[in-house]
């Protein structure tokens, strides 16, 4: 048997052939990990092994950095990952009514602190569930405008074991023609085309935005950017143990704006085309309370800045022409009475002034007010089947 | 040095030593290095100063070669010396001419002046050169005005608020504007390098040890481009040694240069080097302390998190830059010295010393310490006096090395102080030290204890280096629970 020596024994001089021997080896070893890495793809396993929860604090909300050496956080594709990473991913307390607040970036809280969010400033107030357990609430949102996000979102936190969902989504999420245009789905082809099949969505699946990974993609090295995104998801997470910072906070950011072009114009459409009703997908909105099953679903209309600016009678805001939103929140009524949906309607609950970069994006007054307007109609419908 | 530049130096130093003939490898390295030194320069925001700066580096060089050649040498250039000068001033007009290639082609951080313009420079030069020759001949006195201009010159690029002036006086020369200098307008590869290379050869021909060096010999130490922007700071002696064993394989058999011990020597250095750098230490930059992160810590425990993560960073890119020159220097022929020896696994502070950018603070014990002692300690200055002046001022010399700058002058104070303490404990504990040779759990856990206070005293003395002054004072009270 070989001794245990090779600490002290003196090494042997090298020769060629020893060289030629580790080389040949070592390439060797090199294709034969790449080719297991391809088959087995260990990248959903190694995104769920996290130090989140465990040796740092939870993230208060999903990952998400443009600037990730000054926000400690960054923007990946492993769903796995950046839901370990997350406070969701706690085993649920005894005696916790689990509130999950999905959406776009006003959820997530740009230019917000983690604890100036709609689902902080619920989390605050200490609501109990009508059947006495605590409401605790995990902001779920994330910075990208599109429905089928959030749809595939859901999907994967179902096994949070949520008991009650707060959606607040707007008119901007809803174009079909945006639904795959998010890297983040882009990305995680494979779930998006699940969800696709089992719920009917009229999505092409073989549509080329979604991304397939061929075999060398799914190598070490195709895989390289999405290993080196799990590394530093994980030491980022020192740093915002250490800081509470997840965000980049600019000292001036340009304002919303208030004053537009005469343009009534929106995704193409006009008010003499109308907007035609399949224009908006309305089958992931479905799909999306059909995924929730049996929970509770509270859809709010969330809160849109209204102008009083030049052309402000054409349009709502940069986004949004009048005509258009207001069809939207037409048909939207339509669809949640004939669907059974509880809607919330609160478009123009929020004053002009507490809104910051872009037409949803509240201040953190904003963001408290929001959720004192959310929080009555959430309890109502908490106990509901 | 860029993963780019490391692939591209380790190709060129296989293929050197696989393939150049041993009579034109120094000459080849010479060239290599001159290259190199306009290749790395980073890329800076007054016109041409990019090009200028090796240009001056190698001007220094040369003049510097000039003034420390020995007495008895002849007046003349020999043929190798004059072969040598031809070279370095045909090199830098060729590389001024690499303006007319595409961008991506030239080895210029920016497109650099055009030829008449560089010509006319180095002529003024080779001018100046030959009337300070002519007015002053070499003597004695020539070598203490090296000294004097490296130093101030050091002193000047050094000193945030002086190079900021000079950056100005050198925006209004090419009519920029001068509201917009800043100390980082005078970014200059290697300098520090550099200038400690050239102080050194000065001293060693003060004092009568340097040997014979040719020009290309000599330039080739001073700029040597595995070396040339993180050490190590060789001994030109030591350098020069392996630069003419460098000879035809029939008349030196060392001087094979691919071989297989010397192939995994160089490749394990260089792996290492990468692996410590480019994974550990660029990772570890991802949390540790800087400026903007020290006032964010919401806790002593987080800011010693940060802390930590500083220390090692530290080191890991530090050693592995040494690890890949070392690495690259092999591969060349030469065995550049040792920068780090575990340093953060010493039981001392002067052992971590002699551990810890070993290259440094040799020099500033050879040109510091050891003289100022000798000094001190001639004017009848108490032995304790003198010896904790010299460290103090050797450590305020390794301090204000890296940038002048309050914060670095405390960080000198900060290990002066310790080296002085340790060495006023350990004359008072010498006796009691050695009984502990008879109880070896107890020295053990001496010895523990001691790498714990050492490494914690060195990491603590990093909140100074790493950090403006103002923000270091909060951050290393904060450590302890005081502010925050």
């Amino acid at each position: 048997m070989a001794k245990w020596d090779w600490l002290e024994r003196p090494p042997a001089p090298y020769t060629p052939g020893f060289l030629a021997r580790v080389l040949v080896k070592a390439a060797l070893l090199f294709v034969a990990l790449n080719a297991a890495f391809a088959l087995l793809d260990p990248l959903p396993a190694l995104g769920r092994l996290s130090l989140y929860n465990r040796l740092f604090p939870g993230r208060h909300r999903l990952p998400y950095g443009e600037d990730p050496a000054r926000s400690y956080n960054l923007s990946l594709w492993s769903l796995e990952a950046m839901l370990e990473s997350h406070e969701v991913a706690r085993p649920k307390a005894a005696g916790e009514f689990r509130v999950l607040v999905m959406g776009d970036s006003s959820v997530w809280g740009v230019l917000l602190r983690p604890d100036e969010t709609l689902a902080a400033y619920l989390d605050a107030g200490g609501y109990a569930a009508p059947d006495g357990r605590t409401m605790r609430f995990y902001n779920l949102g994330h910075p990208i405008m599109a429905l089928t996000k959030d749809l595939m979102l859901l999907d994967a936190a179902m096994a949070c074991q949520p008991d009650l969902i707060l959606w607040p989504v707007t008119l901007q999420s809803f174009p079909r023609g945006q639904q795959l245009e998010a890297p983040l789905v882009q990305h995680n082809a494979a779930a998006v085309r699940r969800l696709i099949a089992a719920y009917g969505l009229a999505l092409d699946p073989a549509d080329p935005r979604l991304l397939d990974d061929s075999f060398l993609d799914r190598t070490i090295i195709g895989r390289r950017r999405d290993l080196a995104d799990l590394l530093r998801l994980q030491l980022y997470g020192a740093a915002w143990a250490a800081t509470g910072i997840d965000q980049f906070y600019p000292e001036t950011y340009e304002p919303r704006r208030s004053d537009f072009e005469p343009d009534a114009a929106w995704q193409g459409l006009t008010p003499e085309t109308g907007l035609p009703d399949d224009f908006l997908a309305w089958d992931v909105v479905e799909a999306f309370f059909a995924r929730a099953g049996d929970l509770p679903v509270l859809l709010v209309n969330e809160p849109v800045f209204i102008s009083s600016g030049q052309n402000s009678d054409l349009r709502y805001n940069f986004w949004y022409p009048r005509w258009a939103y207001d069809a939207y929140r037409s048909r939207l009524f339509e669809r949640a009475q004939a669907n059974g949906w509880p809607v919330l309607d609160v478009w123009d609950a929020i004053a002009p002034n507490e809104f910051t970069d872009s037409p949803v994006h509240l201040t953190p007054a904003g963001s408290r007010q929001l959720a004192g307007l959310i929080a009555p109609v959430l309890l109502k419908i908490a106990g509901q089947p | 040095m860029q993963l780019s530049h490391i692939a591209l130096f380790t190709a060129g130093s296989l293929l050197y030593a696989g393939f150049c003939p041993p009579r034109q490898r120094g000459w080849l390295l010479m060239i290599a290095s001159v290259v190199a030194l306009y290749w790395l320069q980073p890329t800076l925001t007054i016109f041409y100063l990019d090009f200028a700066l090796p240009t001056a580096t190698l001007a220094l060089a040369a003049a510097v070669w000039w003034v420390t050649r020995p007495p008895e040498n002849p007046p003349m250039l020999n043929g190798d010396d004059r072969l040598a000068l031809a070279l370095l001033a045909g090199l830098v007009l060729a590389l001024s001419a690499t303006r007319y290639l595409a961008p991506e082609l030239r080895p210029t951080a920016s497109r650099a002046p055009d030829v008449p313009p560089v010509a006319l420079a180095l002529l003024l030069l080779g001018l100046a050169g030959w009337a300070l020759r002519r007015l002053f001949g070499v003597q004695r006195g020539a070598l203490t005005a090296a000294l004097v201009v490296l130093v101030a010159l050091f002193i000047v690029l050094k000193t945030p608020p002086l190079a900021a002036g000079l950056a100005a006086a050198l925006r209004g020369l090419t009519g920029q504007n001068q509201a917009l200098a800043a100390p980082l307008d005078l970014e200059w590869l290697g300098f520090s390098y550099v200038a400690f290379r050239l102080i050194h050869t000065v001293r060693e021909r003060q004092m009568g040890k340097l040997p014979a060096l040719s020009l290309r010999e000599y330039v080739t130490y001073i700029i040597f481009f595995p070396a040339i922007t993180a050490g190590p700071i060789d001994r030109a002696e030591r350098f020069v040694r392996d630069d003419r064993a460098l000879l035809p394989a029939g008349e030196n058999p060392a001087a094979r240069l691919l071989t297989a011990p010397r192939l995994a020597e160089a490749g394990g250095r260089i792996g290492m080097g990468l692996f410590k750098k480019f994974v550990i230490a660029d990772s570890l930059a991802l949390l540790a302390l800087n400026a903007v992160n020290a006032g964010q810590a919401q806790s002593a425990g987080a800011l010693w998190l940060l802390l930590y993560a500083y220390a090692f960073r530290l080191f890991f890119d530090f050693s592995g830059y040494t690890d890949i020159a070392i690495g690259l220097g092999v591969l060349l022929g030469f065995k550049l010295p040792e920068n780090f020896d575990r340093p953060y696994l010493k039981n001392n502070l002067a052992a971590f010393w002699q551990s810890w950018h070993i290259t440094l603070s040799s020099w500033a014990r050879f040109y510091v310490f050891s003289p100022l002692s000798r000094i001190l300690l001639r004017h009848k200055v108490n032995a304790q006096a003198a010896v904790f002046l010299a460290q103090m001022a050797t450590m305020l010399i390794i301090g204000l090395w890296h940038g002048v700058s309050g914060g670095f002058i405390v960080w000198g104070m900060w290990h002066g102080l310790g080296l002085f303490v340790h060495k006023w404990w350990s004359d008072r504990s010498r006796k009691w030290y050695l009984s502990l040779n008879q109880k070896p759990r107890l020295k053990t856990a001496w010895t523990a204890a001691g790498i714990f206070i050492t490494f914690q005293f060195v990491t603590l003395g990093w909140v100074w280096f790493a950090l403006p002054l103002e923000t270091a004072w909060r951050a290393f009270l904060g450590l302890f629970g005081l502010v925050l």
